[in-house]
């Protein structure tokens, strides 16, 4: 019950003063039963949707439908492709795991990286995929974030990062602890520039990427619905022996207690990211 | 030493092992201890205060276990709750503005997992101070001197040398949380400690940690006195340092290997 409210947009804002585009539906269409209302969705009608229920359940997506979500048409550059995971430790079945996620998911790592314009205006932006390997840090995905917030400082550039993740990527053991130490340390020199750096936290974001980079914004904003926490919820059970109550660790339970700016529907995502840019735009400073 | 990977799993979780506070009180003279985190609460699990290291006062933080049932429970184990994370920030910030060294000793299974340590931000708690610790103006060294558990124990472990005991251990989980995540079987825990590369040798080779202690005369006076010189050597050393940030920022940036590095182990 308290989820339906919450994810219903409250305002302007959150709703983006955008209506979906109706859309023609198919006899037979395929449909996709949403985990909070149950009801049928067709499956055009959530891709016209950005994914979203018209309950405001936020479904995943896929990072590379998200650049297109939030950059300005045929503006995204990826940058760092290059770099891929390794099996640093001869960790058992990490190889083969790589190569089948890999094609599962059509995708290299964990992160995609870029820049993009927004509105109008230049930035860099990551992207996290949910798809491969729950978004995991490993080596390559912290050396592609590090890389990205050293560029943007050389370059004066805003960044903007959609984080999801299970945390390190446990099969690069301490090498995957350290990238929280490695990129941390990026995104300070990035502040001291003086340089904004907005984070979404998507569904779920939790572990090292918690511990790390996904709280480091200046801005954090969350979208509704989405898993934010450091530890999990099973372990925490485990360790406490108490029931959980359903809201914890999601969205507004974060924003209840303090750790995020704010809550933004998809819908209203790109309008806000847009105006939060302009505001710390340099030609607007006097 | 050189035990399999989970009998020295075993050993840095040893009750019987010295302590933060064993650390602290025969190493350092004059030690006060330092409360609060001036925004909730004071955590036991994380002791810190100012201390006298030889005639140089140092900043001196440690995760403290405790060694008997009670002593340990106070200490909810040595797994800090996010103000004991907040806690050891003030006081490097404190150390920063007077221009002292920190020395911090790492011993914890990790960060604490319940509801109180989310609701208060133990991510951010963390992530704060990995941010900040990669910039602060003193010389930092960490010791791990027993379990070196994850993100719990890198905020505390952001230095400019980072050195390790023989039969400590670091890791980015629980070989029995690996064990049971990857394979669904905790008692798998000991293939999981042998992959993840966890002892003080592994950490060294992987470029993570700059020296191994020795333990062979653990908790005797001569162990302690050879730690003390050692870290007054290095304070001394990392003193005259005219670029410290800067190789502290390259100590970090240089870990991680990729499918395209040129260096695979």
């Amino acid at each position: 019950m308290a989820l339906i409210n919450f994810l219903k947009p409250k305002n302007q804002l959150e709703e983006g003063g955008r209506t979906a585009a109706p859309v023609q539906q198919d006899e037979g269409e395929p449909e996709k039963n949403c985990p909070n209302c149950h009801k049928d969705i067709p499956l055009s009608r959530l891709w016209a949707n950005d994914l979203v229920c018209s309950c405001g359940y936020h479904f995943r997506m896929k990072a590379r439908q998200r650049i297109k979500m939030i950059a300005d048409r045929d503006s995204f550059n990826e940058m760092f492709r290059e770099i891929r995971s390794g099996n640093p430790l001869g960790f058992p079945g990490y190889a083969d795991k790589l190569e089948t996620v890999a094609a599962a998911s059509g995708e290299e790592e964990a992160v995609i990286c870029g820049t993009a314009d927004v509105g109008g205006q230049s930035c860099c932006l990551f992207v996290m995929e949910s798809y491969f390997m729950m978004g995991s840090m490993g080596s390559a995905v912290g050396e592609r974030i590090t890389r990205l917030f050293e560029y943007a400082t050389e370059h004066r550039l805003p960044v903007i990062g959609f984080t999801v993740s299970g945390g390190a990527r446990m099969q690069e053991g301490l090498l995957s602890l350290m990238q929280m130490a490695k990129t941390s340390a990026a995104v300070k020199r990035h502040s001291d520039a003086g340089l904004l750096y907005i984070a979404v936290l998507t569904d779920p974001t939790t572990g090292g990427v918690t511990a790390s980079f996904a709280m480091e914004a200046d801005i954090i904003l969350a979208e509704p619905g989405a898993t934010v926490g450091f530890a999990g919820a099973r372990v925490i059970e485990q360790t406490t022996r108490k029931t959980l109550p359903k809201e914890f660790q999601k969205a507004e339970f974060v924003l209840k207690h303090g750790f995020v700016d704010g809550i933004v529907a998809r819908a209203g995502q790109k309008k806000l990211l847009c105006d939060l840019l302009k505001m710390h735009s340099r030609s607007v400073m006097l | 030493m050189n035990g399999a990977p989970y009998e020295r799993v075993k050993l840095a979780r040893d009750s019987a092992r010295p302590t933060g506070l064993d650390y602290i009180r025969k190493i350092f003279k004059g030690f006060i201890e330092m409360h609060g985190d001036r925004r909730y609460a004071d955590d036991p699990a994380i002791v810190g205060g100012i201390a006298w290291l030889g005639e140089r006062p140092v900043t001196v933080i440690a995760i403290e276990k405790g060694h008997m049932a009670k002593d340990r429970a106070y200490r909810n184990f040595g797994a800090p709750h996010p103000e004991g994370y907040r806690k050891a920030l003030r006081l490097m910030k404190q150390a920063e503005k007077f221009g002292r060294p920190v020395i911090c000793f790492v011993d914890t299974s990790g960060a604490y997992c319940g509801i109180g340590a989310e609701e208060r931000g133990q991510g951010q708690a963390i992530a704060e101070n990995l941010v900040e610790m990669s910039t602060l103006c003193v010389p930092i060294i960490s010791v791990l001197i027993g379990e070196g558990g994850s993100g719990g124990a890198l905020a505390l472990a952001v230095a400019d040398s980072v050195w390790m005991l023989e039969n400590s251990v670091y890791s980015v989980i629980s070989p029995e949380g690996c064990a049971s995540i990857l394979w669904k079987d905790s008692t798998k825990a000991e293939t999981a400690a042998a992959s993840l590369k966890l002892t003080a040798e592994d950490a060294k080779s992987l470029g993570v940690i700059e020296r191994i202690l020795s333990e062979n005369d653990i908790g005797k006076k001569e162990f302690y006195d050879r730690i003390r010189n050692m870290l007054d050597d290095e304070i001394k050393e990392l003193s005259l340092e005219t670029d410290l940030l800067s190789k502290r920022y390259g100590r970090f940036r240089r870990i991680g290997i990729t499918a395209d590095s040129k260096e695979q182990l």
